[in-house]
């Protein structure tokens, strides 16, 4: 048998999310076909409405397929109950969303430290962990502070330490840097590359080129499907000499 | 190089050759690496016989070595000024581009769709190499205001990549 860790971290087969019905119906996500390897990071691009955040809540069992299959970890999830769904999302997925989505009235440490609480880790453990979190997004003095009084380029960092408050297996992003301004963009995006680079798994969807870019694979999807992939690393790395003309 | 730039960056104080080259490696970071000591030289003795800037060679000097400071003449300086004060800018070379999806649709040399979709790959990496490049220059710094701009600029083309392929899908489909 296969061990675990040759098996792809996520497998979605013919994955399929209808809304509506008769005329009115609209398939977001029409028969798509999807590996992830462990520790890779996969970019998925396309117009609004292509159907992407669907296949991102269906990948992190937000919502249910109208068909098809996803696993994570080997485990089909997409026919399992509610309480294991809810167990998975908090102990498996971590989500970054566009919008933050933070608890206004609770600090960052406390905004980080709730998922592991959730997740019923000891309260002590649970806090050392997010003041760890912190430390590693570049926000250890801001700790006590209320997101109304951080940039959004800060609350989104406290959004990324809170997705990885669990240690999950795949971290899922919503349009990450869709609210950023260009450096706060950066900042995300190398945060991005050193989880990447400690191993972590992500799936992005994203309108920003520039994630796009620097992700392991691109995916452009157009109504529900999958129009195009392209395998990004490698390429013309090191050369940048050929992007500024300075001779005369 | 260019021999302006050059130029400008005489204007600070009359400087060594290599004083030279650190200043625009401090503004060009890693985009500056290719640049040769070589190129400088030969640019500033051009400079030196149109008469732009003048070279003083210390009497005393050890075998081989260039130890020569160059400052601007007063031509030198005009120029200088002339050249900050100029608007000129690169014009976007996009017509060759956009000629050569005419001409595969039109001669059935090849899909415009899948020109465009290779197009965006070269895009994409270039993309993905300036940003890491950005990524790794300290906050701020002279070179990673350059590579946001060569970043921007990609993006942008990206941008006009996917009216192509809007505009050639809809030709396809109405053909």
């Amino acid at each position: 048998m296969n061990g675990i860790g040759t098996t792809p971290l996520v497998q979605a087969r013919r994955l399929r999310k209808e809304y509506g019905t008769g005329e009115g119906l609209v398939r977001a996500v029409d028969e798509v076909d999807l590996d992830v390897a462990r520790g890779e990071t996969v970019a998925v691009m396309g117009p609004s409405g292509c159907g992407k955040s669907t296949l991102l809540h269906l990948l992190g069992g937000l919502d249910r397929p109208s068909g098809g299959e996803v696993s994570l970890n080997g485990r089909r999830i997409d026919g399992i109950g509610e309480k294991a769904l809810a167990r998975m999302r908090r102990t498996d997925v971590g989500f970054v969303f566009q919008a933050f989505h933070l608890m206004e009235e609770l600090t960052a440490i406390e905004n980080v430290e709730l998922s592991a609480l959730l997740a019923r880790r000891s309260p002590r453990a649970a806090r050392r962990r997010a003041a760890d979190l912190l430390e590693q997004v570049g926000l250890a003095d801001r700790a006590t502070f209320l997101p109304s009084a951080l940039s959004g380029g800060q609350r989104q960092r406290i959004a990324i330490a809170r997705a990885l408050s669990n240690e999950p297996l795949l971290v899922l992003a919503d349009e990450p840097t869709g609210n950023l301004d260009s450096a706060a963009t950066l900042d995300v995006l190398q945060l991005f590359e050193s989880l990447h680079e400690s191993g972590q798994t992500l799936v992005i969807v994203t309108h920003d080129s520039r994630i796009a870019a620097t992700a392991d694979r691109l995916i452009s999807m157009r109504d529900g499907a999958f129009v195009d992939e392209t395998r990004l690393t490698g390429g013309t790395r090191g050369d940048l000499s050929g992007l500024v003309r300075l001779e005369d | 190089m260019q021999q302006e730039v050059l130029l400008a960056m005489v204007a600070k104080e009359p400087s060594y050759g290599y004083e030279l080259r650190a200043r625009l490696r401090q503004a060009l970071g890693p985009l500056g690496e290719a640049m040769n000591a070589g190129q400088i030289y030969v640019t500033l003795s051009r400079l030196e016989k149109a008469g732009l800037v003048s070279a003083e060679q210390p009497t005393e000097l050890a075998e081989g070595q260039d130890r020569k400071t160059y400052a601007l003449t007063a031509d030198g300086q005009q120029r200088v000024a002339d050249w900050i004060t100029e608007v000129s800018w690169p014009k976007p070379d996009l017509a060759e581009f956009h000629l050569k999806l005419v001409a595969a649709a039109a001669a059935g040399l090849a899909d415009p769709l899948t020109i465009v979709d290779a197009q965006r790959r070269e895009l994409l990496r270039r993309l993905g190499d300036t940003q890491r490049a950005a990524m790794a220059e300290p906050d701020r710094s002279d070179a990673a205001l350059l590579l946001e701009g060569i970043a921007l600029r990609l993006q942008a083309d990206l941008r006009w990549l996917e009216a192509c392929e809007k505009s050639w899908t809809g030709r396809r489909s109405r053909s």
